[in-house]
């Protein structure tokens, strides 16, 4: 057990458990992922209540800090609206605030805080809620006649030999969505958590550029892959229905 | 036949690299998708927006599978299942 004791004894990425309470008989721990949670949430809502603020008093010119706001919509929007094309317009608001939270929570490692998406249990809601809306839209969409037959894809639909596979490959979406970012950023974090804990004094400044590496650079790259793979899942979903 | 605790341990660690080695195959898929895109944006510069967002689309879906690689190595080396 030797080394293996040591190495944890410096290297510290673990999620820590900070109280705990007796929920129904059951022994529920507050976390570090849940303190952190609440730390990112707090940044959003201050945020929120600025950016409601400045654009109470807008201008026909924006100016200083409604600027910010109206290019982070913008941008949102487009980016809503460049892979969603008609249908764009229904979810604009959910995938932006995914988009913001995920962002935050993954750059938040850049204030000191464990991100709280490096946690299964954050990221797995996230995949549950992208399942969620492909199933909703695609019953609302589509014929139920036509699902049956997607399901059955390759083959006729009279004959459901490969529905089971389909089955499971629907199930494997929001599993594989929540994986890949629970990983990336874990990863992401435990190198970080490596290098400050076995190296010690020779990691001073130079670790700033991995910062920008696995908490920016990465950070946004997965954030926009979370978007992106969901609102592509929603509008194959969707298909070709009108949207209203 | 009972194994001592090191041994499982030494194994964990001999297997978590193992599993490491799934890096490879995103690693190629994910330079041949970054390689193809570069050929494309030279063809036509006007797409490099489109381009760009397709292959990042792309490298992040081939990634999953180096990541499970990575996955299984740190349930192996810091959740030791393998432990009795």
């Amino acid at each position: 057990m030797g080394h293996g004791v040591l190495l944890s004894a410096d290297v510290d990425f673990m999620i820590h458990g900070v109280t705990k309470y007796s929920f129904f008989g059951h022994e529920v721990w507050i976390t570090t992922t849940q303190v952190c949670l609440l730390i990112v949430m707090l940044i959003l809502l201050i945020f929120a209540v600025f950016a409601n603020r400045a654009l109470r008093k807008a201008t026909e010119v924006p100016t200083g800090f409604q600027n910010v706001v109206e290019l982070i919509v913008e941008l949102l929007d487009g980016m809503v609206k460049g892979s969603m094309g008609k249908a764009a317009h229904k979810f604009n608001n959910y995938i932006g605030t995914i988009f913001i939270f995920i962002l935050v929570s993954n750059i938040s490692g850049l204030l000191g805080l464990r991100p709280p998406t490096a946690d299964y249990g954050v990221t797995f809601p996230l995949g549950i809620l992208t399942f969620i809306l492909i199933h909703f839209n695609q019953f609302k969409y589509q014929k139920p006649k036509d699902i049956w037959k997607d399901m059955c894809s390759p083959l006729p639909p009279w004959l459901p030999i490969w529905l089971p596979i389909n089955i499971i490959s629907e199930i494997a979406v929001p599993i594989s969505l929540s994986l890949r970012l629970f990983a990336n950023v874990l990863s992401g974090t435990v190198m970080m958590a490596l290098i400050y804990g076995l190296l010690g004094w020779v990691a001073t400044i130079w670790p700033a550029a991995l910062h920008v590496y696995f908490d920016l650079f990465s950070g946004a790259i997965q954030t926009y892959v979370f978007c992106m793979l969901t609102m592509t899942y929603i509008s194959n979903a969707i298909g070709d229905a009108e949207v209203a | 036949m009972d194994f001592n605790e090191n041994f499982i341990l030494g194994c964990s660690a001999i297997g978590a690299g193992l599993a490491v080695i799934a890096g490879i195959g995103p690693g190629v898929g994910q330079g041949i998708a970054a390689g193809h895109a570069a050929a494309a944006v030279g063809r036509n510069p006007g797409a490099r927006s489109e381009v760009m967002s397709t292959m990042l689309l792309g490298q992040a879906v081939a990634e999953t599978t180096g990541l499970y690689g990575l996955l299984i190595a740190m349930l192996l080396l810091f959740v030791k299942p393998l432990l009795p």
